[in-house]
């Protein structure tokens, strides 16, 4: 019974956000577009044979590349965004009164929202391979399944640690400017513009340390079969996850105790 | 149009969007982090570039640095006027407001273009004049007259058409109302203005040369900054800036005629 109705909810929030996703289909291929920049490096890279210093062969780079591309685009959070413009504008409010936290609200919309994009970064994906027929591959189930997994993970880590951000909108009204902060490491540090592996050695010797390069390395060298631990890339990624979540949980609580509603 | 009216007008935007974006002024601190960080990550990222190789497209590492100091100052502009005014005409076309606008005895282009600041673009700015000061000095560049001003004319004509670019995708949400996502994706094209237009294969250099003129807004004040700089490419810049002011006000009173306001 009670297993139907979180059932229920889920598959309502679903359907709910995925139509209402599907209207703005210009506005998500638009986005799809905007995630274009590992294409760019990878144009970098191999243009000037700077891959031959980290060993990793044109087609390898392009592989992960278009694998980075692909990570990105299913890991893009922007909760912070949307429930700073919601709390600024007192739509939380009623949210509140429901029997139902507003995070699982953004997240089914972040999850249609995911999947409105597939057909648009399929498309991207096609062109890359009438430009590169060489660096066509075709991951073995296993290996996709664990990437899938992967991705999802990673989009776990970031949309807890930006549900963590946008509970600051409680005592501060502008917390997408800590995001833009947090975003900064995140861009450079991930492996979207760079794979981890060139890194110099300083910076190679705490990076694993730190949640960012299983945010798009680990999946994408995953997928494309470049070399990586993927069980050790795997319990990270579930590590950070068990940090983080009853972090969300506390802020979120706390962060609710000192909501004032618009005009109290 | 009286120059006089004009200036006053804008000294007065300029006392109320400071007044109001002081009020946030932790926020502005983090900005200038943020910025710090973003520069810091731009010279990693080219330092792992340069790590094995001595030059990229022909450019050393101390000269592709003036293009992230050139990059930097102008999306500090851009952080300080365009964004914050342009993405306000969205707003403006969706909510109606731009009939205020329009009935107002002054320039509509002039008052949606200028309206509003960003103070913590100011930082970026400075923080990429100081990166130029340094990049001067370590490429021993003497500074004369005659560099002083064709670097100024062509940093004006690579604002000029920075601020086109803007303004083009702005306008067009007069017809496709929701233009936010047009705006990420020409934010994650000039991302590559962040590098040496030579580094990058001929069909992309093609296309941001010919298409989206971004190869035109860092590259060209940064070989007049090495003295490499040719005649013809100078006036180029100078007629596209031009050419790109004019057809982006026409753009501007063209699109006028199809606006009907919210509720009509």
């Amino acid at each position: 019974m009670i297993s139907n109705l979180i059932y229920r909810k889920i598959f309502t929030l679903l359907r709910v956000q995925y139509s209402n996703m599907l209207e703005y289909r210009v506005e998500i291929a638009l986005w799809a577009i905007s995630g274009v920049i590992p294409f760019f490096m990878l144009n970098i890279w191999t243009n000037n044979n700077l891959n031959e210093s980290i060993n990793i062969s044109d087609v390898m780079l392009s592989r992960y590349f278009l694998c980075a591309f692909f990570v990105r685009q299913f890991s893009v959070v922007w909760v912070v965004f949307s429930f700073e413009e919601d709390s600024l504008m007192g739509k939380v409010s009623p949210y509140l009164i429901q029997p139902l936290n507003p995070f699982f609200r953004y997240f089914a919309q972040h999850l249609a929202e995911q999947i409105t994009r597939f057909p648009f970064a399929l498309i991207i994906a096609t062109f890359f391979f009438i430009y590169n027929p060489e660096s066509i591959w075709i991951p073995n189930l296993g290996i996709l399944f664990l990437s899938v997994l992967s991705t999802f993970l990673s989009f776990l880590i970031q949309f807890l640690v930006q549900s963590i951000v946008a509970c600051l909108c409680f005592w501060t009204e502008k917390a997408s400017s800590i995001e833009r902060l947090l975003f900064i490491p995140t861009l450079f540090l991930s492996g979207l513009l760079a794979p981890v592996v060139s890194f110099p050695a300083y910076v190679k010797s705490w990076i694993y340390l730190t949640p960012f390069p299983y945010l798009i390395d680990f999946p994408a060298n995953l997928l494309s079969g470049n070399e990586t631990n993927i069980s050790e890339g795997l319990s990270m990624q579930i590590l950070w996850i068990f940090l983080l979540f009853p972090l969300f949980k506390k802020i979120w609580t706390e962060g609710t105790k000192k909501y004032t509603a618009m005009g109290s | 149009m009286n120059l006089k009216k004009y200036l006053k007008v804008y000294a007065k935007f300029l006392h109320t969007s400071l007044a109001s974006e002081l009020e946030y002024k932790t926020n502005i601190l983090i900005d200038l982090i943020t910025a710090i960080l973003s520069l810091i990550g731009s010279i990693f990222l080219l330092s792992i570039f340069f790590q094995n190789n001595g030059s990229i497209g022909g450019w050393e590492f101390k000269e592709a640095l003036i293009i992230q100091g050139i990059y930097t100052i102008l999306n500090g502009i851009t952080n300080t006027w365009f964004n914050p005014n342009l993405t306000e005409i969205v707003k403006h076309i969706r909510e109606g407001t731009l009939d205020f606008v329009l009935l107002k005895p002054i320039d509509s282009q002039f008052f949606i273009s200028l309206k509003k600041i960003n103070p913590s673009g100011f930082l970026e700015i400075m923080l990429g004049f100081f990166l130029l000061f340094f990049c001067i000095r370590i490429n021993q560049i003497n500074l004369n007259l005659n560099f002083l001003t064709l670097s100024l004319i062509t940093i004006s004509c690579s604002i000029c058409i920075l601020y086109s670019l803007w303004f083009f995708i702005s306008t067009s949400t007069i017809w496709f109302v929701k233009t936010w996502n047009a705006i990420e994706v020409l934010r994650s094209f000039l991302y590559i203005g962040r590098f040496p237009l030579n580094s990058f294969s001929f069909s992309l250099r093609i296309f941001f040369s010919v298409i989206i003129p971004i190869a035109f807004i860092t590259t060209i004040p940064s070989e007049v900054f090495l003295g490499l700089s040719q005649f013809w490419k100078i006036l180029l810049e100078i007629n596209i800036a031009t050419i790109f002011l004019i057809t982006s006000r026409k753009f501007w009173l063209f699109a006028l005629k199809f606006y009907s306001s919210a509720s009509s």
